[in-house]
This record gives C-alpha cells, structure tokens and sequence, in this order.
C-alpha cells in the first residue's frame, strides 16, 4: 500500500489511539487483512488462555497445513545431521554443564563480560526491564540522529517490543531476515522462534510484498527465489542508508567480551558491518564463559535449529576495530523477569535456551496450534515454560487470572522437546512443576473449582487399596450404560469434553481384582497374606466370585458361571 | 519368579484384560504373580496435573505396598503401562522429597529400582523375546510417549510381537508422534487433542490394520475412542493380551462398533 512506501516499520502498537479498531485485527482502514495478530501491548501476554487460542488456529485449515508441512520438513533435516554426529549426546551433556555453570555464575560473568567489552571499546548498558532496553536504544538511535535501523533478527527485541517502541518515537526498524520481515510488513506476530513467518506459504508472501513492500516488482511471482529476490534488492537499499543497526546475540563470552550472531542469510553480516553504530541488545543469560564453549554451542545450535551441519554466516566481534565494522558498539543487557526465574531451582535452567528451537519443530502440540496460540513471542514447548516464568508477578507463579497460567498445561508431557534439546533442558519436568506451583498458589482461594474437589476426592479413593476396591465395583454398575455397542458416546459435562470426540468404554462387568480373586481361587493360589495385608475380606470374595466368574474379564466373550448355569 | 503386579489404577477398573492377560502370560511362562490387594494408583494423574500434596497419600499406599520388594519378598513389580512406571522411576519420590518426606522418598527409590514395565520385565530381566505367543491377526504398534521416552523400551515391545506366531505386524506410520491423550490434557485441551488424535487415527487406519497395540491403556482409551466415534473397525488391545494369546487359549478381536454385539 502507499502509505507504506519505504517505511514498512512504522506502525503503531495497538493500545496507541489512531482512530482504528487495533482489537479487531491490528489492521486499520486500507491496510489489508494480513495480521491476524494485532501487535499487543505485551510481548509476551497476549489473546485469550491457551485452549481458546489454540481452538481458533486449529480452526486454520491453511496453518496447519503450512505448519505440518514445514515441520515435517525440518524435523528431518534435524534427525538426519544430528544422527550423523557421533558424539552427539555427549556435547549435549556439555552445552548443558556449562549452561549450568553460567547460572552459577552469572553475576561475575556478566561483570568480565562487561569489563572485556569495555576494555575494547564497546559501551555496556543495564536494562532491568523492557522500558529500560527500548529507551536506551531509542537514545542512542536519536543521537545519531537515525529515523531508521536495520535490525538483525533478534527474540530478546521481539520480546521487549522495541520496533512498537522505535515507531511510536519516529524511528523505523527495518527487519532484514526474509523471514522476519514478512512478519513485519503483514503487521503480523511471529509464530516460530527461528522461522517468523512458518505460518504462511508463498502465495501469502508474495501477497503481501505486492501490497506492503512498496516495491516488489509488479510482475512478482510466487516462486521462492523470485520472492527472495525482491526481498533482497528491497533491503540492500537499506542495508546502504542505515546509520545504525540494531541485533541480538546468540552468544557472548564472557572471558574475551566477544558478541557473535549466527544466521543463513547474511543480512545480519551486512547489519553488523555496514552501519556506523551497532547496538545489541542481549538477555543476561546468553552468555558463555570462555572462547573456547563456542566450539560446543556453535555444533549444538545450527544442527538442532536449522537442520544444518554449519550456518551460512557467523558473525563474531569484539568491541570496536579502528576502521573495520561499526565505530561505535552498544552492549545492552536485558533482565526483563531473567533474575527471577533464575532465583528458581528447578525452573531455571529454562534460561539454558539458545532459541534453536528444536523443541517447536518436534511438538505435537505446536504442529497442530501454531505459534499464536500461545500468545507470546515465545512459543512451543519452550514458551510454555518461559513465557509463564518472564511473566510470573511473584514466587513464579502467574495466579489463576493471568492468561499465562494455561501455558504449562499446553503439553501432553509426551517428552518430544526434552529428547530434541541440545542443551536437555528437561521441559516436561518445569511444565509439571509450573502446573504444582499454579495449584499451590490457588489453594488459598475462595469459590468452587471442580478440578480442585475432584483431585482431593480422587486422592481420598486413590490412596487405599479397599476404598478404591469398592469404588471400582461400583463403576461395574454402569456397565449397562455402554448400551448395544459398549460405547457412552454422550456424556454430561464434564465428561462431554471427552465425548464430544471420542468415545468412552462402558465400565466392565468386572473390576481386575475381582478377577484375580475368582483367579486365585480356581489356581488354588498358595499365596494368602494378600488378603491379610489389607484387611481385604475373603468372605466377600468367595461369594461374589462365586457369581460372577470370568476368564477374561471386562469382555463380553468371557465365559461366566452365570452363563453356564 | 515371584513377581508382584501392580495393576494400574486406569486398567483395574476399566481395562481388567491388561493386568489379566499379564497374569496368564506369567503364569504360562512359569512364574509367579501376586497381588497386593492394598493397591490402587501411582499417583500420576494427580502428579501430572499439579496437584503434588494429593499425589502424597496415593504415592505413599503404592510405596507402602509395593516396598517388600525391595526386601526380597518379591523379585520384581511389573507394571503393564510406561506412563505409571515412568511416574514410579521419575516423579514418586522427587514428590516425597518435595513435601519433606525423604524416608518415603528412599523407599520409593528402592521399589522403583525393581520396578518394570511388561516388555522391560520380558526383555530385560526374563531374557525373552518369544514368549510362545499366537496372534493371527494384522496388528500396528503405537510405541506410547512415556514408554519411548521416559523409560526409553525402544523396540522392545516390537521385538516381542514380531515374535508372535501368526501375527501379521505392520508399521504405524509417523508412530512416534503423540496420540494426544496427555491424561488432563484430554480434557482442559480437549480441541487440541482431537486434532493430535485425528491424525494418529488417521495413520493407523493407512496400515489396514483389525488392531492397534500399545503398552498403555491410557492412550489406548484415548485411539480406540477415536477409532469408534468413526466406526473404523479398528480394535484396541494392550501388549499383554497379544502375548498371552495362544492357539488353545487365543484373545478374541475386540468387539468394535462396526460389529454387531450379541446379548
């Protein structure tokens, strides 16, 4: 659209009064129907709780079949150069020790990080939270009087919202990953940690650099290379005018203050090094200790995240060179929520990440919802475990009313993630202690909640072997209820949550203990104390298995005395 | 052997043909089952859903009445689901340990080291891969998340039926992906695990399979409600009621809803 024309990165955020309707879509009038996303106010806490979000995206026939494809694809590419690496397991087991050694560490080397980046000529900003970070770079950008940045792709700014930020006080951020930036022209939300835009497929991509780049070629194709070039010859423009450049950092190393950004497309080579200013905006926890862990990660990361043995392009700097790069370097260090999940035992080798995102390619659960279901520019297996921890107001714990609280029941806990993670981060386990920590923090409240009443009824029955006996033999009553077929296939809430799917056995006729006992008779079984360990009574079993004798129980087949009578 | 059952609360009261079938195929082969009637769950749906002080008791009754394996009494307690072995081996006593009860939690421990899953028992510790089994039918294997990757059985259930005289055993494909089930997950994402399960049913239906196995009723409460709601024909069985099936004593098909039941 022309309102676009060179400065696709200006928009507002959708709490910003323009006159739109930013609740209904994020588009305002003539914009186009790309976002299905509105920019939200918080990164990281948006839309509805997770099971209502995720029942509108798999409403998206053409998302799932982007997502199951594209996944598909790159959880092969991943299984296939992982496989052949020989000692694989073991720089797991490496990349997480020293993961575990800088959350050790990490005020002392944060403090070398700062004093060899210093040292070198680079200048190291602290930045408690996402405020903090957006102003600083927004300072440094308006005293090198730039109306526009590049930006190498980068999840710390995604989740501090700084091109929102940059925008609302007159300054462009441009996305030069491909990927990223037909997020940003779609005025759109990411929905992949490594790949922005997985959510759409290359007749949407060419819609929308047709009508948002402002010039794509008039004849533009939908064929891959055609759209990349048109990104490209888009971008280089940019590339040459821009005064500063904003990125990440994958990693940064503590002992020489090294930053480095790895990447396939090399617009981040071209943003490192072709602007006189460079600021970098880093999560505390992306550091590593020495040069040397580079070897470990630098294997661990572009095998796991794009399928591919070594990324294209690894960007490596240290501080400021005379003459060569950018003349002027900003190392900004984000906490935004990192110092609490840090002070969490179990919850914080989730800052172990190095946002390969393994774990989203591999998850059942993001195959079918995608990215925006989770509501945070962290998505997946990884996002349900970090997004609710950055979130969490105190103790770690969102509270029942927070739309985050959902996030760590978003998992069948089939353990996918946890097996794909180079630096094992045991995911299953922190989503199952997140779950503990939301109930523990609800137990104080007032009201009803059925979830709540059934577990504590369930654990009363559950934790004795008669009472869950009799509980059991009372569910053979409802035996009758499967009907001509055996099935309940209509169930009152909140058993229609299952039903409304699947179908439900009818109970047995027959509990299995009730089976054994008629078992254990007809072997004449010499074992006996069973019975005297639990007080269970014999009498009882005589008669009722006197009647109600089975060789397979539950079954229909199963031959009873009843029948031969 | 003298082997200790610990049923699973799920099977107990609504899949007794697991546990049954486990007894029969260990008696066959010659051992000895008990049950302590004392028990009832592992603790894991409670575990699972976040709610560790309930999980307490229910983990305490298990350990209590599995513990005088780990005396001797008994050789081992075999379970025929991953799920609740993997919640025996990896969560009971980080639970213990949690709520201040380390003796408890040392118990635990010391049950869950002899505690396997059925084709762990049969693999590992019993040396067998042909337990004598019978099973004329086309049969796909769904390997259940927890068993792959808590316990990590890999093939071993698949080493068993490809054992089974008769059987006709063909691959499920995308197996390893998750049916969807997830415990509560079933209920509080109940559209997202209708989706997960739509695929799998889908995958199991391609095979031309009469029934889909798997090591764990749980799951397979979840792919057989599925596979009736769409009147596909297709049957569940647990692992053990393959194995125990035999020319003089085969396992019936299930019944599915597509046949017509005889009262």
């Amino acid at each position: 659209m022309s309102t676009f024309l060179g400065i696709p990165g200006i928009r507002r955020r959708s709490g910003a009064s323009d006159g739109g309707t930013p609740a209904d879509g994020g588009s305002t009038a003539g914009e186009g129907p790309f976002g299905p996303v509105p920019h939200p106010d918080e990164p990281l806490r948006w839309g509805d709780a997770f099971p209502a979000a995720a029942k509108q995206t798999l409403a998206n026939d053409q998302l799932r079949a982007n997502l199951g494809h594209a996944t598909r694809t790159i959880r092969a590419k991943r299984a296939s150069v992982v496989g052949e690496v020989p000692d694989w397991e073991a720089l797991r087991d490496t990349g997480s020790a020293v993961k575990e050694q800088v959350m050790a560490d990490l005020p002392d080397l944060l403090a070398q990080l700062e004093e060899n980046v210093t040292a070198r000529g680079g200048v190291v900003h602290w930045a408690r939270d996402a405020a903090e970070a957006n102003r600083i770079v927004a300072d440094i950008a308006r005293a090198k009087e730039a109306d526009e940045v590049v930006k190498v792709k980068s999840m710390a700014t995604q989740e501090i919202g700084l091109n929102e930020y940059l925008a609302d006080e007159g300054i462009a951020a441009i996305e030069t990953d491909l990927a990223e930036l037909i997020v940003q022209l779609a005025d759109d939300m990411p929905s992949h940690i490594l790949v922005p835009a997985i959510h759409r497929n290359r007749a949407e991509i060419r819609e929308i650099f047709l009508q948002r780049m402002g010039d794509a070629p008039e004849d533009l194709s939908d064929v891959p290379r055609e759209l990349a070039m048109a990104a490209r010859a888009h971008l280089r423009r940019k590339f040459l005018s821009a005064k500063v450049a904003v990125s990440g950092a994958n990693f940064g190393v503590a002992d020489t203050g090294t930053l480095a950004v790895v990447e396939s497309e090399g617009n981040g080579r071209m943003c490192l090094t072709l602007p006189e200013t460079l600021v970098t905006v880093m999560g505390i926890e992306k550091l590593i200790p020495t040069y040397t862990d580079l070897e470990v990660f630098l294997q661990l990361l572009p095998r796991s995240s794009t399928g591919e043995r070594m990324n294209p392009y690894t960007s490596l700097w240290t501080g400021v060179t005379p003459g060569d790069g950018p003349q002027e370097f900003h190392l900004v260090l984000l906490d935004n929520g990192r110092t609490d999940v840090l002070a969490d035992e179990v919850g914080r080798s989730a800052l172990h990440c190095i946002r390969c995102s393994a774990c989203l390619n591999v998850c059942p659960v993001y195959e079918r919802v995608g990215g925006h279901a989770y509501g945070s520019v962290y998505p997946g297996p990884i996002g349900a475990i970090l997004t609710p921890q950055l979130t969490a107001s105190s103790g770690g714990v969102s509270g029942a009313d927070d739309v985050n609280a959902s996030l760590p029941y978003a998992s069948t806990l089939c353990g996918a993630c946890y097996d794909v993670c180079p630096v094992k981060i045991d995911i299953p386990s922190i989503l199952v202690d997140l779950r503990a920590r939301e109930v523990d923090a609800d137990r104080g409240r007032s009201g009803v909640d059925p979830w709540k009443a059934a577990m504590k009824a369930a654990s009363w029955v559950m934790s004795d072997g008669g009472r869950f006996g009799l509980a059991g033999r009372a569910a053979t009553l409802g035996h009758g209820l499967g009907g001509s077929d055996g099935v309940i296939s209509k169930a009152p809430p909140p058993a229609s949550a299952w039903t409304r799917s699947r179908d439900l056995p009818a109970p047995p006729k027959q509990t299995f203990r009730q089976w054994m006992a008629a078992h254990e008779r007809d072997a004449d079984h010499p074992d006996a104390n069973y019975r005297e360990a639990d007080g269970y009574d014999s009498s009882h079993s005589r008669a009722e298995t006197a009647t109600n004798r089975s060789r397979r129980p539950g079954g229909d087949e199963g031959e009873t005395t009843e029948g031969r009578r | 052997m003298r082997i200790a059952l610990a049923a699973t609360c799920i099977a107990d009261t609504m899949f007794p043909g697991a546990p049954s079938a486990t007894v029969r195929l260990l008696e066959r082969l010659g051992h000895e089952v008990v049950f302590p009637r004392s028990q009832a769950c592992c603790g894991q749906m409670h575990v699972n859903t976040g709610y560790y002080d309930e999980a307490v008791p229910v983990i305490r009754n298990h350990v209590t009445t599995f513990a005088p394996v780990a005396d001797g009494e008994w050789d081992a307690v075999v379970v025929p689901s991953g799920s609740c072995t993997g919640s025996i081996r990896h969560q009971q006593a980080m639970v213990c340990r949690r709520a201040g009860l380390d003796d408890l939690a040392a118990t635990a421990e010391a049950v869950s080291a002899k505690t396997y899953e059925l084709s762990e028992l049969l693999v590992d510790v019993l040396g067998l891969t042909d337990v004598g089994a019978h099973f004329g039918h086309r049969v796909t294997y769904h390997p259940t998340c927890h068993s792959l990757r808590m316990l990590h059985v890999g093939d071993r259930p698949l080493q068993l039926l490809r054992a089974v005289d008769g059987i006709d055993l063909v691959e499920l494909p995308e197996a390893e992906s998750c049916c969807g089930f997830g415990g509560t997950f079933a209920l509080k994402n109940a559209d997202t695990s209708a989706a997960m399960l739509a695929d799998k049913t889908a995958n199991i239906r391609s095979t031309d399979a009469v029934v889909v196995t798997a090591g764990d009723y749980s799951c397979l409460m979840h792919i057989g409600g599925g596979l009736s709601r769409q009147r596909s024909g297709v049957g569940t069985l647990h692992l053990a009621e393959i194995l125990a099936s035999t020319r003089e004593d085969p396992t019936p098909l299930p019944t599915t809803r597509t046949t017509e039941v005889a009262r």
